[in-house]
């Protein structure tokens, strides 16, 4: 049962790259339980990344056509295979600082267009791969080693975003949350048209220790207080909780 | 290894001649090259091309799409030619200065494709509207580390279209992004084209084999499609053969950077083009490329008539540069002339060979060099 989804990683793979604690290889494997349970052929798939730790999450480790791009490009190039080969199911999975900043123009332009696409994005609210620098996501005041004094800025609500910009469908739930996040996912893949998942994913090495979070478990433990279902939710949380549901096409 | 093929196909109009822009004979040798994929974002001199292909390439049963900007253009192109389609761009200088680092990665996952750079004055915005050539050392140099694409360079409407099908061709057969370096001056020309009842189109060869490696230290390796059932993983970070990353061996990355040089340069023979006007016994030669190597034409013609021994050499291909012909030629030359609607950018290469003495001409007021002026300073050479 362990090696049951040994089948969609590549057999050269031995492990992954990812840093104890990281929650990118729980949403690696929540991504390809989705698949599994929709019975979908991994040669009928293609999936896209860009640069930065979630661009490792499907290349090189998934058993499928893998394109790994440049950084926040992802959904562009995919824009492009997808339009010539319609049979390809495509899945664009990056990090936050890929696609939501240097990579938020072709985000916003793909949900706007309505290219058949699913576009995962690991949200670790942090650049992990380059040493932690604040995000787009990086909540008000947290530290980064590009924020010593707090974050000033507030960061996007991502879902909101993509809800503006006319995506078929938006979720958002944290990798503490692995069964949502699945059906979630699955969602996504299934819909036709432009989907989004935002999966919150815990990053102790860079956000955790900058912000007095330092173990693994004190991560999960931040997400698991800090999520909140929208139906829970009254509108008048402060800006530290995340709202988890479905936004679009629930 | 099996190789890219080559056939005899139809024509994308019925044979005959046409009026056309230069701009709409790229459009035109481009589907008639076979391009199925068309990734773009407006930018004067080289709107008309992606009008055309937006009415065009649906038709014949290609996808258009006009994408966010220049970085997402040149990103889609990358996507659909792995996805199976001939695919390409056309821009002008500030579209080419933004999709310098998808093209670095097309020469590096060796993506063929297609950029179309109607040159206009720059730097910067520049003259919008007027002639330049300021982009030949960006189509060699602009993106970081040692990038070897392929650049022509068209002077005339009919060109426009031939140079257009075979950068196509030589994109598929060396898995390499092949530049067309028009300029505003043709692209708004209005010529006389004929276009041929068939044209011979080159297909990229899709395997099976190693996606990213040869035994050959300069051979072009086989590249299947995303679909093909390969399992296809390609980066922009250091491979080996099969595409897995290896970003940490010296090894790897030497025997990749190498083969991505020689592939272009032992084939150089294969991929250089270029012409030769009264050069057997001319004393004196110009070298020249583009809408200027017309205005060199033209006057050399001209003083050919008063006896005068001069003679131009015209060249089709940018890069790989034909040193070899130019050091031969210059060997043989009492002076050399070159004339550039840039501050000199191919006349440093000629230098860098030169066996002669070299007198450059370089005009950037955003208007094509003139016969006349080429062929007083002609006249001050051999006085």
């Amino acid at each position: 049962m362990t090696r049951a989804l040994e089948g969609y990683i590549r057999p050269e793979i031995t492990g992954t790259p990812f840093c104890p604690g990281c929650g990118h290889g729980s949403l690696m494997g929540t991504i390809l339980r989705a698949i599994e349970d929709l019975g979908w052929d991994m040669d009928d798939m293609l999936f896209v990344s860009g640069i930065g730790c979630a661009g490792w999450i499907p290349s090189p480790h998934f058993n499928a056509d893998t394109l790994h791009t440049l950084h926040g490009r992802a959904i562009a190039f995919a824009t492009g295979a997808k339009l010539v080969n319609p049979d390809l199911r495509v899945m664009v999975i990056g990090g936050d600082g890929d696609l939501t900043s240097i990579g938020g123009n072709h985000l916003i332009h793909a949900a706007r267009r309505n290219i058949d696409l699913t576009v995962i994005c690991a949200n670790n609210m942090i650049y992990g791969m380059t040493g932690g620098q604040a995000a787009s996501t990086t909540p008000v005041g947290c530290f980064s080693s590009t924020t010593p004094q707090g974050n000033p800025y507030p960061p996007f609500d991502l879902c909101k975003l993509l809800e503006g910009a006319g995506a078929r469908y938006v979720a958002r739930f944290a990798i503490t949350q692995p069964l949502e996040l699945r059906e979630a996912i699955k969602k996504a893949l299934t819909l036709t048209g432009f989907t989004f998942v935002e999966a919150v994913s815990p990053c102790p090495t860079q956000f955790g220790r900058r912000n007095r979070i330092d173990q693994a478990t004190g991560m999960i433990r931040y997400l698991q207080e800090h999520c909140l279902p929208k139906e829970e939710a009254t509108g008048s949380e402060g800006p530290d909780k995340i709202i988890t549901g479905e936004f679009v096409g629930a | 290894m099996s190789e890219a093929t080559t056939q005899q196909v139809t024509a994308s109009l019925p044979e005959g001649r046409y009026f056309f822009s230069g701009n709409e004979a790229v459009a035109e040798g481009a589907l008639s090259a076979g391009c199925r994929f068309y990734g773009g974002y407006p930018i004067t001199p080289s709107s008309e091309i992606m009008e055309r292909m937006a009415a065009r390439l649906p038709e014949r049963g290609g996808v258009f799409i006009q994408m966010e900007d220049e970085i997402a253009s040149i990103a889609s192109v990358i996507g659909a030619s792995w996805a199976g389609a001939k695919a390409m761009t056309a821009t002008s200088g500030p579209g080419i200065s933004l999709m310098q680092e998808g093209i670095g990665y097309a020469v590096f996952t060796e993506t063929p494709c297609v950029i179309v750079d109607i040159q206009r004055a720059g730097p910067s915005t520049g003259q919008a509207t007027k002639v330049g050539s300021g982009d030949i050392m960006q189509a060699k140099w602009g993106s970081h580390g040692d990038a070897l694409p392929i650049a022509l360079s068209p002077w005339s409407v009919q060109e426009m279209f031939d140079l257009t099908l075979q950068a196509f061709n030589l994109a598929e057969r060396f898995r390499v992004p092949v530049y067309l370096m028009g300029e505003e001056a043709t692209a708004h020309l209005r010529e006389g084209i004929r276009v041929p009842e068939r044209v011979e189109v080159v297909e990229r060869n899709r395997g099976p084999g190693d996606p990213f490696g040869t035994d050959e230290p300069d051979g072009v390796p086989p590249m299947p499609a995303f679909g093909d059932g390969q399992k296809l993983l390609v980066t922009g970070s250091t491979h080996d053969r099969r595409g897995f990353r290896k970003t940490d061996d010296p090894e790897t990355h030497r025997v990749l950077v190498e083969r991505l040089h020689k592939k272009i340069l032992n084939h150089a023979a294969e991929i250089i083009q270029m012409e030769a006007y009264h050069l057997e016994d001319a004393r004196v030669g110009i070298v020249a490329y583009g809408f200027t190597a017309r205005s060199a034409l033209f006057a050399v013609n001209r003083l050919r008539k008063e006896g005068l021994p001069v003679g131009l050499l015209r060249l089709k291909t940018l890069w790989p540069f034909p040193y070899e012909t130019v050091e031969a030629l210059t060997g043989s030359l009492a002076h050399c002339l070159t004339f550039e609607m840039n501050m000199g950018q191919v006349s440093g290469e000629i230098q860098k060979v030169c066996r002669c003495p070299l007198s450059v001409t370089t005009q950037v007021n955003g208007t094509i060099i003139s016969p006349l002026t080429i062929e007083r300073k002609i006249r001050e050479v051999l006085s």
